[in-house]
């Protein structure tokens, strides 16, 4: 079953430019040079139930602008969506309990009121009836470690504590699909860590369905098997994230670190590698094409040469998808 | 309807989150009473009546005026301001209810809370220091409440209208505050209408602002009696009802127009 199906989506904003000087100020209060500008362009995308999908692209590639149209809030200029069997700027009301949202810049709880005062109000909101609250929160409120957070003002949290009432209060009404706007962006490793095994037990109970847009590609490797990368409003890959990896990568590195100097002429010559010396004692082998070369590669070198290391760097998602954007590299 | 009652019910303990400002609030109308007290006594001077007003009607008229105010008087206007120009109204738009119509149970929330711990107190501090009476009837009291709910409701109206210029314009801080001015002087809160030149009454008999506080502090003060008082009461029903015209319409326009300001 498709939770989400989009088609040919598109929005445009209209933008204007300032003239320079003080005499174009003045042009400007009775004419405004004005610019379409696609944020998204030509978007088509399904997503199935149970999918953790992670929407990658830089600042302004047009990530938050699908998520908001998405969500209802926005109105796409063309295309069409259907996100859990409705029309979500439409059919609103009804649809937006059916989903939740978390936006890591903004907060949805209450300022100068308690945690759980929030919860409550979001709890008559989507109607949850106690019985349901008292199981499925309890639940949320053990995992996410928040409990002491309750009775506190949401003003007097740091930015950690938030994040995770955030989440917990975007799931008050369990909702089967979740869209998640860079939900750790400033959060520190563990509350990272406790968020992410957070979401994957709720995917695999629930299986709810998570959209996820960061900047940090560390959460989409613990968590999405598949990504779409947006580059200037259009998607230029939508497929499982390990394939993102072999095609972009041209080869493995391998560091050794010899025991004494060791000159070039004593390392073997094999086709496709390349040596590279980082310092007296350390080179670099790029391997290009073949990973069984890895093994044969590894046993020709420490049998003519005494090692005192080895290590096999694979190239992070960090740097692929910078290669991606650097490089223009489109790949289907 | 129970999340709306939650919501009041949030929005008390959002008031009762700053005490000072609520401190600071019943001493500031206390001195706003003051101030218009000694003011008109200067101006009644030794006279009996003017405009068909005794001094003791007048010092009523501003005190229940004031106090009155404390009810209708709402902050929403700044608060949508505020929530479309952070981007905050996003959040709003992701939850299954009517934006405006929370935002009126926030302000009836407000609204309930000044009234009980905020105008009852005041008033009788008021009432200790300066010579107000109340002596009314019992219907007037009556007629003095139903018509505060309306006049809460044309104000809050306006504010909601006002709070939703800024989709259009971004950035109506000078709106908000040129239309806190017209209400204040308009609704007969610093001058009692009938104290305008004629014509510029017949002016104001055409907008909603004498609905706001006019209307209710002369039905205390018994300034209007029997059919005017019913006339009155009904121009108040009239702007309740024509005032949701151009909610709707902007409403719609807005969601439209909605640009989410900040990313």
């Amino acid at each position: 079953m498709n939770v989400i199906e989009v088609k040919n989506l598109r929005k445009e904003f209209n933008s204007y430019t300032s003239r320079p000087g003080l005499a174009g100020a003045f042009r400007d209060l009775f004419t405004r040079n004005y610019k379409v500008h696609a944020a998204v362009d030509n978007i088509s995308l399904t997503i199935k139930q149970g999918e953790m999908v992670g929407y990658i692209g830089e600042n302004g590639a047009g990530k938050s602008t699908t998520i908001k149209m998405l969500t209802g809030i926005l109105t796409p200029t063309s295309g069409s969506i259907i996100v859990n069997g409705m029309n979500p700027h439409k059919q609103r009301e009804e649809f937006v309990r059916t989903i939740g949202v978390v936006f890591g810049q903004r907060s949805q709880l209450w300022w100068d009121i308690a945690v759980q005062e929030s919860f409550r109000l979001l709890k008559k909101v989507y109607r949850v009836s106690d019985e349901d609250y008292n199981h499925h929160m309890g639940h949320v409120i053990e995992t996410l470690d928040i409990g002491p957070l309750l009775d506190k003002p949401v003003r007097k949290l740091s930015l950690g504590q938030r994040m995770r009432c955030e989440l917990a209060a975007a799931l008050v009404h369990n909702p089967p699909l979740l869209f998640l706007d860079e939900p750790t962006i400033g959060l520190d490793v563990l509350v990272k860590l406790k968020i992410r095994k957070f979401l994957q037990e709720i995917n695999e109970q629930y299986k709810t369905t998570i959209l996820l847009t960061t900047h940090d590609l560390t959460d989409i490797e613990a968590l999405c098997e598949r990504v779409v990368l947006l580059d200037e409003g259009k998607i230029i890959y939508d497929g499982k994230l390990n394939q993102l990896q072999e095609h972009a990568v041209e080869g493995k590195q391998i560091e050794f670190e010899f025991l004494s100097e060791v000159p070039r002429s004593s390392l073997p010559r094999i086709e496709n590698i390349q040596w590279e010396q980082k310092d007296a004692t350390t080179w670099l082998g790029l391997i290009n094409g073949d990973e069984q070369m890895i093994s044969q590669l590894i046993s020709d070198v420490v049998q003519r040469n005494p090692i005192k290391n080895v290590r096999i760097n694979e190239v992070s998602t960090e740097e692929i998808v910078r290669k991606i954007y650097e490089e223009g590299m489109a790949l289907t | 309807m129970s999340m709306y009652l939650e919501m009041i019910r949030v929005r008390f303990l959002m008031m009762l989150a700053y005490r000072t400002n609520y401190y600071s609030g019943i001493l500031i109308y206390s001195i706003n009473i003051g101030a218009y007290y000694f003011l008109w006594s200067a101006i009644y001077g030794g006279k009996e009546e003017i405009q068909g007003l005794s001094v003791a009607q007048m010092t009523t008229y501003v005190a229940v005026a004031w106090m009155a105010r404390a009810f209708y008087y709402n902050n929403i206007d700044r608060e949508i301001a505020a929530e479309i120009k952070d981007g905050k109204v996003a959040i709003e738009m992701i939850r299954p209810y009517n934006y405006l119509g929370m935002k009126t149970m926030q302000a009836l929330g407000e609204g309930v809370f000044r009234l009980l711990f905020f105008s009852v107190p005041g008033m009788i501090i008021v009432a200790l220091i300066f010579p107000v009476t109340f002596n009314a009837s019992l219907n007037t009291w009556l007629f003095f409440f139903v018509s505060l709910v309306f006049s809460f409701i044309v104000n809050t109206y306006i504010n909601l209208l006002t709070g939703m210029m800024t989709f259009f314009l971004f950035n109506n801080t000078g709106l908000i505050r040129a239309k806190r001015v017209v209400i204040d002087l308009f609704s007969g809160l610093l001058l009692p209408i009938s104290f305008y030149p004629g014509w510029a009454q017949e002016v104001m008999s055409y907008l909603p602002f004498q609905a706001i506080s006019y209307i209710p502090s002369m039905i205390f003060t018994e300034g209007l009696v029997g059919q005017e008082m019913y006339n009155a009461l009904l121009s108040q029903v009239f702007w309740v009802v024509i005032l949701l015209i151009p909610i709707r319409l902007l409403w719609s326009l807005a969601k439209k127009h909605l640009i989410v300001q900040g990313g």
